[in-house]
């Protein structure tokens, strides 16, 4: 598919079935951890709040205000790291997420591709908790 | 599910009756109108009567007015800088409304960058021109001043009567882009007072491939497409004998349906603005009433319009169209919703309803569920 460097178009299946069908959607209260990136003025915003057990992620919801990538990408990061361990979670790229969306149009990989880095913000948030408490 | 489309400033579909007029042109009637022979002569008449037809639509004084070119954009460029360029000797200005498509702002930006000033119009809440501005930086140095008849992206429609008027008091020639206006709205040059005027024939259910340019007897311009004289030198290329007889054809059945269609047309229109300004939260951009009749227009607040644009495509099977950054190719927000004066996040929960022909009053009530419910997904996703 990608070998003659014909630009993606639209978005792939994945994306689009992610988009109509988001995963762990909607707030968790009293999260263990929360994470927020972007901005309205940029068009994209994505919330992410993760509940951890032992460093295992047992729990994850988010909510997106953006385009359709960018909320296909919430929902697939959130797939991804529920029930991981929170430093491998840790270790997820925007490029891990877009690889397992099966893609992202070029122009969208930078702007609405900003889930890992919401899940980094929470579980960061999450560390920051745990050790005020110890 | 059935298909509604809703996106027809973006593309139309051509209009049945246009096609069968014009194929022959791509079949036995080939000839190059510049040939002698017949086959060449039929091409030839074909685009002289396509030239009537298109005159008669905005009213030009006879048929020798219209150029025919291969597209709007195309129009644009050759009434702008062929005008500008070869009015030179009287002036190194140009001025444009902030709405204008881009197809205007940017060969306005590229004469700029050739030496020649470029002076920006703006535009109230609704996108009507601020006639005062106009009148307060026009001179008679400023060659070109380029005011659309009405917006592609909001369906205002410009005073151009009375812009017509500054114009030709502090300035010299008014170029209008009637891309989004001609079929839909009567255009009349002669008593609106426009220099020259563009016209584009997918945008009245023509072929694509063709455009065309009125040009007002006594205004000088330079051709932009130097060839082989076609077009009395303005635009060479051998001609789009189909398009052009398609586009001919496509302003006649305009011309002859315009007053009952845009009735019919307003009517859908009004009914979707009245049930959809019903939702939440929900707001029309440009004006309530100077407004194109096929053209409504919205934005909603906490929601981004790519995400509108793919919910209603995905689950109605209804096409709209958005003026949101994450849809466009700069990743920079519309324009013309900057100009109008929302803020960037404002601009990102936009939607853009164009009807055309095959929509139907009976398609209302599925058009306002869609859009509701798109509504209500997308907001129960949001973190605003």
């Amino acid at each position: 598919m990608g070998d003659l460097n014909v630009e993606q178009i639209g978005y792939s299946e994945k994306v689009m079935e992610h988009f109509t069908n988001p995963r762990n959607v909607g707030k968790i209260e009293n999260p263990d951890g929360y994470g927020k990136v972007g901005n309205p003025v940029c068009g994209d915003l994505m919330e992410m709040f993760i509940k951890v057990d032992d460093d295992i992620i047992t729990d994850i919801k988010f909510r997106t205000f953006g385009c359709g990538s960018a909320i296909a990408t919430s929902s697939m990061v959130t797939e991804m790291a529920k029930g991981m361990h929170v430093d491998e979670a840790m270790k997820i790229t925007r490029g891990d997420v877009a690889d397992e969306l099966e893609g992202l149009p070029p122009r969208k990989m930078h702007c609405s591709n900003l889930a890992a880095n919401a899940l980094q913000e929470a579980i960061t948030d999450y560390k920051k908790r745990k050790a005020e408490k110890e | 599910m059935e298909r509604i489309y809703l996106d027809h400033a973006a593309a139309m579909p051509i209009d049945p009756r246009v096609l069968e007029f014009a194929e022959g042109y791509l079949k036995d009637n080939f000839g190059n109108p510049s040939a002698l022979y017949s086959v060449g002569l039929e091409a030839k008449r074909a685009i002289e009567e396509a030239r009537k037809k298109v005159a008669e639509l905005i009213n030009a004084e006879n048929a020798a007015r219209i150029i025919f070119t291969g597209s709007a954009t195309e129009s644009n460029n050759l009434a702008i800088k062929g005008t500008a360029l070869r009015n030179i000797g009287k002036g190194k200005k140009v001025a444009a409304s902030a709405v204008e498509h881009m197809s205007v702002l940017n060969p306005m930006k590229e004469l700029q960058k050739n030496g020649f000033e470029f002076n920006l119009v703006p535009v109230d809440a609704t996108g009507i021109i601020d006639v005062e501005n106009l009148n307060d930086i026009l001179t008679k140095d400023t060659t070109v001043t380029s005011i659309m008849y009405a917006n592609n992206e909001i369906g205002t429609i410009e005073p151009i009567k009375e812009i017509s008027e500054i114009v030709h008091e502090k300035g010299l020639y008014l170029h209008v882009d009637a891309t989004a206006a001609a079929g839909r709205i009567p255009i009349d040059v002669q008593t609106d007072g426009i220099d020259l005027l563009t016209l584009s024939s997918n945008d009245m259910y023509g072929p694509r491939g063709a455009g065309a340019v009125y040009i007002k007897q006594g205004v000088r311009l330079q051709s932009i497409l130097p060839g082989g004289g076609q077009e009395r030198g303005l635009r060479s290329g051998t001609e789009n004998v189909f398009a052009i007889a398609g586009m001919g054809e496509a302003a006649r059945i305009a011309k002859a349906e315009m007053a009952q269609e845009s009735t019919r047309l307003s009517g859908i229109r009004d009914a979707l603005i009245s049930e959809i300004l019903k939702i939440d939260k929900s707001y029309l951009t440009g004006h309530p009433t100077q407004r194109l009749p096929h053209h409504a227009s919205f934005r909603f607040s906490r929601i981004e319009g790519e995400s509108i644009l793919l919910n209603m495509d995905t689950l109605y099977n209804i096409q709209v169209s958005t003026g949101s950054a994450c849809s466009s190719k700069t990743l920079e927000p519309s324009h013309v919703l900057m100009a109008i004066g929302l803020k960037h996040e404002e601009a990102h929960g936009s939607m853009v309803i164009t009807l055309g022909r095959l929509n139907t009053s009976e398609q209302i009530p599925h058009i306002t569920k869609a859009v509701d419910e798109t509504v209500q997904r997308l907001r129960k996703l949001s973190p605003l």
